[in-house]
């Protein structure tokens, strides 16, 4: 078990002649990860990567055809919020969009439209995720990883790779790491990836990093205390952040209440959360709570 | 992005929403005959004279003035223009005035305060309304919330008429005023989707003795990842409101924002950035900057990044902290020699590097003729780089 993607995921890659989509292909076939198609409207017909993989013009083809069930999305800004929608509408169950600088109106739009159709979406704006010796869709270094029984949960990319080698040198792994984003609207919140960690028999703990900007952090947290049996330890980003200053990703901004780190530090204190308060310590107080774990 | 209050309502004119409006100078020679203009066009004697910059509080700072008469005007538009504004948004060190906008009055029976928004919890916009306009609507939400009414639209149903009315309704109008009103909040939030606006707020809006509403004030900032598919509000930015350093950044694809402390710092991926600022308040120092170069940092974004936050003079110590997915710590390495051959460092660095190709990087910098001090995880290196910066 894992949570959403797995080795018998099919993946559709949209954007797939891209430079970007290219590549990425290149290094989630290298890690495992069964991809099926991909889409690029204009050169349906033709092979990509070593004439290994279909192109078709829709993904209903490539669903129709190769039984594609999962998407990831490298396409430019301006149509990102469209190819989400192409995928949800034809039927994909898990969609990735790794896209950077999707227009908020488009997202909130879009997040409409999929919650409408159970679709599932991890992002925009985020690396992706990756079961451990399964399946990757998306950008992170997946060496970095070890299969272990940690969840981690990201608002940011690099961030989860610092999380993940700090896992793997304390002697922990991971189930399933997922960056959800940083953008102000995003497919799949942190409360959603708790729910999912919760209920994975293979997850004995769940990291989570968040940053300033937004409720997300608190709503779950809050969600957590009376439904997370597993122990979480959590990070926020951002407690020198000056306020009204867009911090890189466009939902982290400090614009007044509950948004500051400090704010947030505190809350997840006390629904019950191990918050470290320094990044070099995200691994070791996960290897402290699944220590005592293990006495009781 | 952020625009002036003449830039907004030259926006919200062409969505027909009545607005207070004149013309802008930006030299002093002009003000006279913009006064004039004004005075004729609008057909009044008395203008109001408002300093345009990009933050709140303008009239508690003493950039607008109320002038019943020509020489008033003069004299105020005189004092504004090239004034040193410090309002509660700006800092202490204030924002210089360049465009001063002259405007024909109203008289005011009754402010109001709108606004349009995103709920990101919600997932929709929310417009807010409120019966005490005109002073900070911040304090009106912590003191008295009850005199704020929210309504919330749906992006893909837009505004309906009943919510319009029920927000003309929370503000107690009638008759005529309340017809306009309506008018103006369903005209607003087009404006505000039309725009791809992240807030659009009017404060004060008002009623005059002659029961007309009018938008007094305009505020408007919009997704810059929606800017690509207007041209026409791109080409009203702004750059003598921006930070010289960080507009030089956004050249080179470098998103930088500048701090008072004496650590510069040098990151991938924006989470990660936060984190090392705030690791190095931990171990004692004060960051000098954010910057984050990205997810395909080359040597020379790394070079730009390193020329950058050297123009800081605050800065005493250099913290590097690469994470490699897709950047290649290597390529990274090779910047940071390059750059500091090229430029000359006159301050310790203090390198992390962790991921892909991070022990060949290791060698490129141990093999290289420059000085800079290795770090093993971010503990040691925010350790390193306060220690190096303090002196200590």
């Amino acid at each position: 078990m894992s949570i959403l993607v797995n080795k018998s995921s099919k993946v559709v890659v949209q954007g797939i002649t891209g430079s970007e989509g290219q590549f990425h292909s290149n290094q989630m076939l290298d890690y495992g990860t069964s991809i099926v198609a991909g889409v690029t409207p204009g050169k349906g017909g033709q092979y990509t990567l070593d004439s290994s993989i279909p192109i078709f013009n829709l993904v209903e083809e490539a669903v129709r055809e190769t039984g594609a069930d999962t998407s990831i999305i490298f396409v430019p800004p301006p149509f990102a919020a469209e190819a989400i929608t192409e995928a949800s509408l034809a039927g994909i169950k898990v969609v990735v969009c790794i896209t950077e600088g999707v227009p908020v109106q488009d997202m909130v739009k879009v997040k409409k439209i999929i919650e409408q159709n159970g679709t599932r979406l991890i992002g925009p704006n985020c690396p992706g995720i990756i079961t451990v010796g399964e399946c990757k869709l998306g950008i992170m270094p997946g060496f970095i990883c070890k299969k272990g029984r940690i969840g981690v949960i990201s608002k940011s990319g690099t961030l989860t790779y610092e999380a993940i080698d700090q896992l793997v040198n304390v002697g922990l792994g991971q189930t399933t790491a997922i960056g959800i984003g940083g953008d102000p609207i995003i497919g799949t919140t942190m409360k959603d990836c708790l729910e999912l960690f919760e209920a994975d028999p293979e997850t004995d703990g769940i990291i989570i990093i968040g940053e300033i900007g937004g409720q997300m952090e608190i709503e779950a947290a809050r969600w957590a205390k009376n439904n997370v049996k597993k122990p979480i330890v959590g990070f926020i980003a951002g407690q020198t952040a000056p306020p009204g200053r867009r911090m890189g990703h466009a939902g982290a901004i400090v614009s007044g209440g509950d948004d500051t780190a400090k704010a947030k530090m505190k809350i997840l204190d006390e629904c019950g959360i191990k918050v470290a308060e320094s990044v070099a310590d995200i691994g070791s107080t996960m290897k402290k709570e699944i220590d005592k774990k293990g006495k009781l | 992005m952020k625009i002036h209050e003449y830039q907004g309502k030259k926006i919200f004119s062409n969505y027909g929403m009545p607005v207070q409006d004149g013309y802008i100078f930006e030299k002093i020679e002009d003000a006279e005959k913009t006064i004039k203009r004004v005075q004729k066009d609008f057909n009044t004697q008395d203008v109001v004279v408002k300093a345009q910059i990009h933050a709140g509080g303008r009239g508690k700072g003493g950039g607008v003035k109320y002038s019943p008469n020509f020489e008033d005007a003069l004299e105020n538009a005189k004092n504004i223009f090239g004034m040193n504004l410090v309002t509660h948004q700006t800092g202490t060190q204030g924002q210089l005035v360049k465009k001063v906008y002259v405007t024909e009055a109203f008289d005011i029976v009754k402010e109001y305060y709108a606004a349009i928004t995103l709920d990101r919890s919600k997932g929709m916009d929310v417009f807010m309304v409120s019966s005490e306009g005109g002073v900070e609507i911040e304090k009106v939400a912590e003191e008295t919330p009850e005199k704020i009414t929210k309504v919330y639209i749906d992006p893909l149903l837009g505004i309906k008429s009943f919510q319009a009315k029920k927000l003309a309704y929370a503000l107690k109008l009638s008759g005529d005023p309340f017809k306009s009103a309506v008018k103006i909040f369903i005209q607003m939030y087009k404006c505000y989707q039309g725009t791809d606006a992240t807030i659009v707020e009017v404060n004060p809006l008002i009623l005059t003795n002659k029961d007309e509403i009018i938008v007094l004030d305009s505020k408007m900032n919009f997704d810059n990842n929606a800017l690509f598919r207007h041209k026409d509000i791109s080409e009203m930015r702004d750059l003598d409101e921006e930070d010289p350093m960080e507009v030089e950044a956004g050249k080179f694809n470098l998103n930088y924002i500048k701090l008072n402390g004496n650590v510069g710092c040098m990151v991938n991926g924006a989470g990660l950035a936060m984190a090392t600022m705030d690791i190095i308040k931990l171990a004692g120092g004060e960051p000098a900057n954010f910057l984050d170069v990205g997810g395909t940092a080359s040597s020379e974004t790394v070079k730009n990044g390193f020329r950058i936050i050297l123009s800081d003079k605050n800065v005493k110590a250099v913290l590097i902290n690469i994470f490699g997915g897709i950047v290649r710590c290597d390529r990274v390495a090779n910047g940071v020699v390059q750059a500091v051959k090229e430029l000359g460092l006159d301050v310790p660095v203090v390198v992390r590097l962790e991921g892909t190709n991070a022990d060949i990087a290791q060698k490129i910098l141990s093999e290289s003729e420059v000085s800079i001090i290795a770090a093993v995880g971010m503990k040691d290196a925010a350790e390193k780089v306060v220690t190096a910066a303090t002196g200590n």
